[in-house]
């Protein structure tokens, strides 16, 4: 029977609003914010219900049909990339927190809610949720269970899966369990923690638990201007060294800073070869003597200038700066590649440096942003897509860097996602034995395969590498990228 | 059947030998946690101790490597001499507890308050799976999104889906300084609202401990930092509070040292950990109370230690009519996970993978 046919009997119980099956209505869901890569679905599912993902899932796995779970689309990986002629299950509309508890800290939500309104919620009890993506205001929690995503914020109190204490899932043959707890601690196999960036292989979220956090107190955040890169980057070695822990602590490069400036007006200084955020939080007793610290180590490493955030209007200007950049810097170039490499702290500098002769050699423009207290690259490679060869040369940069990165004793991926981008560098992170126990561990739940295949692993189904330009709803100004 | 043997590997290639050469193993490290092996002993064990040792460690990174058999003494030594420390202040130091045996029974401490839990201090993991296999999951750095999170999966496995050959952590500057408040509670409830008022506040406790004292609850509030401000800082807290008594420093490093040992838990008694919400902590209280279980509620109740003074299957019966889980740390039951599991059908099908000989115990 042909995929269509099998899908005639998903109509029977969906209604055609909710069925999407035309080309003109599946063209939003070819791409997520990977935009070169595209594939088209055979139909797109706007789930209603937790029930409606339940039956969907067994459905699929009763006719063997290949489905890719679907947030807002803003995987920079490719994570949500649809199989061809499989089934995408768009969950935007599970949105409802469906319980918040401040005395036990927790939010129980439903997968299409997005990041930043589990913070909204949590705000009038003096909560909020810590794992803060560029994307924030569009990225849904399933997406960033899914693929464990990140942040600035992710030095103190870590990633998506440091903030998961437990989960209801379908699994991929449409068995439903439920994983961990509203405890910060459970007993035997951390189960939550294992799905956690598990990239869909694992099957559907339905529910989510959330741990919150007080807001701290007192933020103190400063932002020193460096006459280059290495310069900022040995602050940041001497802040860690002092023993502070910030909250945040990230670099800017010319590039960026330009384009940052010319798109939100943040009050950065345009002449500096490189800026670093730093931001403390918590009690305000000892965040100011932490600042006082704080100062005098920035001091010693010769900023060209140093300010500090009078107010929270200005402290949100800082980071609108910081999380717009990536689109920013887009908009300097008709394409863009961003990449997302982790390397020890200490060999930041190193990075950076061997960064900058890869872009001279391929003849690429490359600007750096990045979560420098995580050793976390997010270099963003400039290329226009219409030029004969340049994705190419971009993929080709994009590759030597990961593969820098491997060999500096780091990783592929920090947050975002090993997904249909990275898969090839698996076999260069982990061996063979690795990923065969990894690819055996999906099939005891996926013997099909089916559960957003193609990503992750090394050998899936490649689909064709073409050069798009932003996607439809970046161009309007609806999806970001970091 | 001949008598039980012991086998100590003194590298990953005699583990992974070790492994294939018996068909039914359990793994011990420091014997810390007797609780943990199977009722009936395994023809053999697999001793850890000989795999010790750090492997890597640089400072400035903020981030070590070691064999699983290392000690957390061994280890927190070395890491105070550069004022760091493992913030999810993992139990029973001084009675010789392993890095590999804390990640594979899932423990933290009181300090697992302020920061997180082993889970979220364990960066990367080398472990022999039940084929004998050197399998690597996670990384040596402090973020890594690459592939599924295999340490996450040996959290608690309890030796049984694989044996830990070598652990990565992120660790943390240490405070400089400590202080704690004790603050006496008239009840239950009472001691229940104050934890969930301080849950919303923006005060950051290290640790936040209920003991029962003479049949009342006493809460135990750890704040750390910076020196100079922290003599105000508590102050904030006590007003804040509207009571409570600083320890004396001695009292205070004591307090926490005993803590972290459990040294409360009679000699000889069962001790189990119960993971908890709030709403749970009252039916709980009350059964431990009727049956004169010492027990204290550790991070604001996320679990409570019990020290059952009787058989362990009478525990695992009593929770599993709580609708709560456990695990048992000292003492013999037939597996080591009391009361209601967790995903049973999820951890059969895991396990076949990682173990389909079935030479750990069972899961």
């Amino acid at each position: 029977m042909a995929q269509t046919d099998l899908l005639d009997e998903l109509a029977q119980w969906i209604p055609p609003e909710r069925l999407l099956r035309q080309p003109a209505q599946l063209v939003p869901y070819e791409s997520d914010a990977l935009t070169a890569f595209r594939s088209r679905p055979a139909a797109v599912l706007l789930a209603a219900t937790q029930e409606e993902v339940v039956q969907a899932v067994r459905f699929c796995h009763r006719a063997a049909i290949p489905f890719v779970a679907r947030g807002s689309g803003t995987s920079l990986s490719g994570g949500s990339l649809p199989v061809q002629d499989g089934l995408v299950i768009a969950l935007n509309r599970l949105n409802r927190i469906l319980h918040l508890d401040p005395a036990q800290r927790i939010a129980v939500v439903e997968p299409g809610v997005i990041n930043l309104a589990v913070s909204r919620a949590a705000a009038p009890y003096g909560l909020y949720y810590a794992p803060d993506p560029s994307s924030q205001q569009i990225c849904t929690i399933g997406g960033n269970v899914a693929f464990n995503s990140g942040g600035a914020h992710c030095l103190k109190y870590g990633m998506t899966a440091n903030h998961v204490l437990g989960l209801k899932v379908v699994l991929p043959d449409g068995e439903v369990v439920e994983l961990g707890g509203a405890s910060l601690e459970g007993v035997g196999p951390d189960w939550t923690g294992f799905f956690v960036g598990s990239e869909g292989l694992f099957g559907i979220a339905l529910e989510i638990t959330l741990r919150l956090l007080p807001k701290p107190a007192l933020y103190r955040t400063v932002l020193a201007a460096y006459d280059s890169l290495e310069a900022a980057g040995d602050a940041v070695a001497s802040i860690v060294a002092a023993g502070l822990l910030p909250g945040a602590m990230e670099i800017m490069d010319a590039l960026a800073i330009e384009a940052a400036e010319a798109a939100v007006q943040a009050g950065y200084p345009r002449d500096a070869a490189a800026l670093l955020i730093v931001e403390l939080e918590g009690e305000p007793r000892q965040v100011e003597a932490e600042f006082a610290q704080l100062l005098q180590v920035v001091d010693r490493s010769h900023p060209r200038t140093l300010s500090v955030a009078k107010d929270d209007a200005d402290r949100a200007r800082i980071w609108k700066g910081r999380k717009s950049a990536f689109s920013a810097v887009g908009r300097l170039s008709p394409d863009y590649l961003v990449q997302d490499g982790v390397v020890p702290r200490s060999k930041l500098g190193a990075a950076l440096a061997a960064i900058e002769q890869m872009s001279r050699r391929h003849a690429l423009r490359v600007a750096n942003v990045f979560h420098a207290g995580d050793g976390n690259l997010h270099p963003l490679i400039l290329y226009d897509g219409r030029v004969d060869g340049e994705l190419e040369r971009a993929e080709t940069l994009a590759g030597e860097i990961l593969q820098l990165c491997i060999e500096l004793g780091g990783s592929i991926t920090g947050e975002h996602g090993v997904g249909v981008e990275k898969r090839q560098y698996m076999a260069a992170l982990f061996a063979e034995t690795d990923l065969a126990v990894m690819a055996e561990l999906r099939r005891a739940l996926d013997p099909g395969e089916l559960a957003n295949r193609g990503k992750m692993f090394p050998d899936g189904e490649a689909p064709a590498l073409r050069a798009q330009g932003p996607h439809p709803l970046e161009r309007l100004g609806l999806l970001s990228r970091e | 059947m001949s008598a039980p043997t012991a086998v100590a590997p003194s590298s990953t290639q005699e583990l992974q030998e070790a492994v294939c050469a018996c068909p039914q193993l359990a793994v011990r490290g420091g014997g810390s946690k007797p609780g943990l092996g199977p009722e009936q002993p395994a023809p053999v064990t697999l001793d850890l101790r000989r795999l010790s040792g750090l492997l890597e460690y640089d400072p400035g990174e903020f981030t070590f490597t070691a064999r699983a058999g290392t000690p957390l003494k061994t280890v927190a030594a070395t890491l105070a001499e550069h004022g760091q420390y493992l913030p999810f202040d993992p139990p029973w130091v001084d009675q010789g507890a392993t890095l590999g045996g804390t990640v594979a029974a899932g423990l933290s401490g009181s300090g697992r308050y302020r920061y997180g839990g082993v889970r979220d201090f364990l960066l990367g993991v080398r472990f022999v799976d039940g084929q004998g296999r050197l399998v690597q999951g996670g990384g040596r750095v402090v973020k890594n999104a690459a592939g599924f999170d295999l340490p996450k999966l040996l959290v608690g496995s309890l030796g049984r889906l694989g044996v830990l050959a070598e652990v990565t952590f992120k660790v943390f500057p240490q405070p400089e300084q400590y202080t704690t408040l004790r603050l006496p509670q008239p009840s239950l409830d009472a001691a229940l609202a104050t934890l969930a008022t301080l849950a919303r506040s923006s005060f950051d406790l290290e640790a936040l401990e209920w003991v029962e004292e003479e049949g009342r609850p006493v809460l135990y509030l750890r704040q750390g930092g910076l020196a100079a401000p922290l003599a105000e800082r508590q102050a904030a807290l006590r007003a804040w509070l509207g009571g409570g008594e600083p320890l004396a420093a001695a009292d205070e490093a004591r307090f926490w040292q005993d803590a972290r040992e459990l040294a409360w838990v009679p000699a000889g008694s069962l001790c189990a950990k119960v993971p908890l919400r709030l709403e749970q902590v009252a039916a709980l209280d009350a059964l431990l109370s009727t049956c004169g279980a010492p027990r204290r509620y550790c991070a604001g109740a996320a679990w409570a230690w019990v020290a059952w003074p009787a058989a362990a299957a009478e525990l695992h019966r009593a929770l599993s009519q709580l609708q709560l889980g456990g695990l048992l740390l000292k003492g013999q039951a037939p597996s080591p996970l009391l009361g209601l599991r967790s995903a049973p059908t999820l951890a059969a099908r895991i396990k076949r993978v990682l173990d389909p000989f079935n030479r750990f115990p069972p899961l």
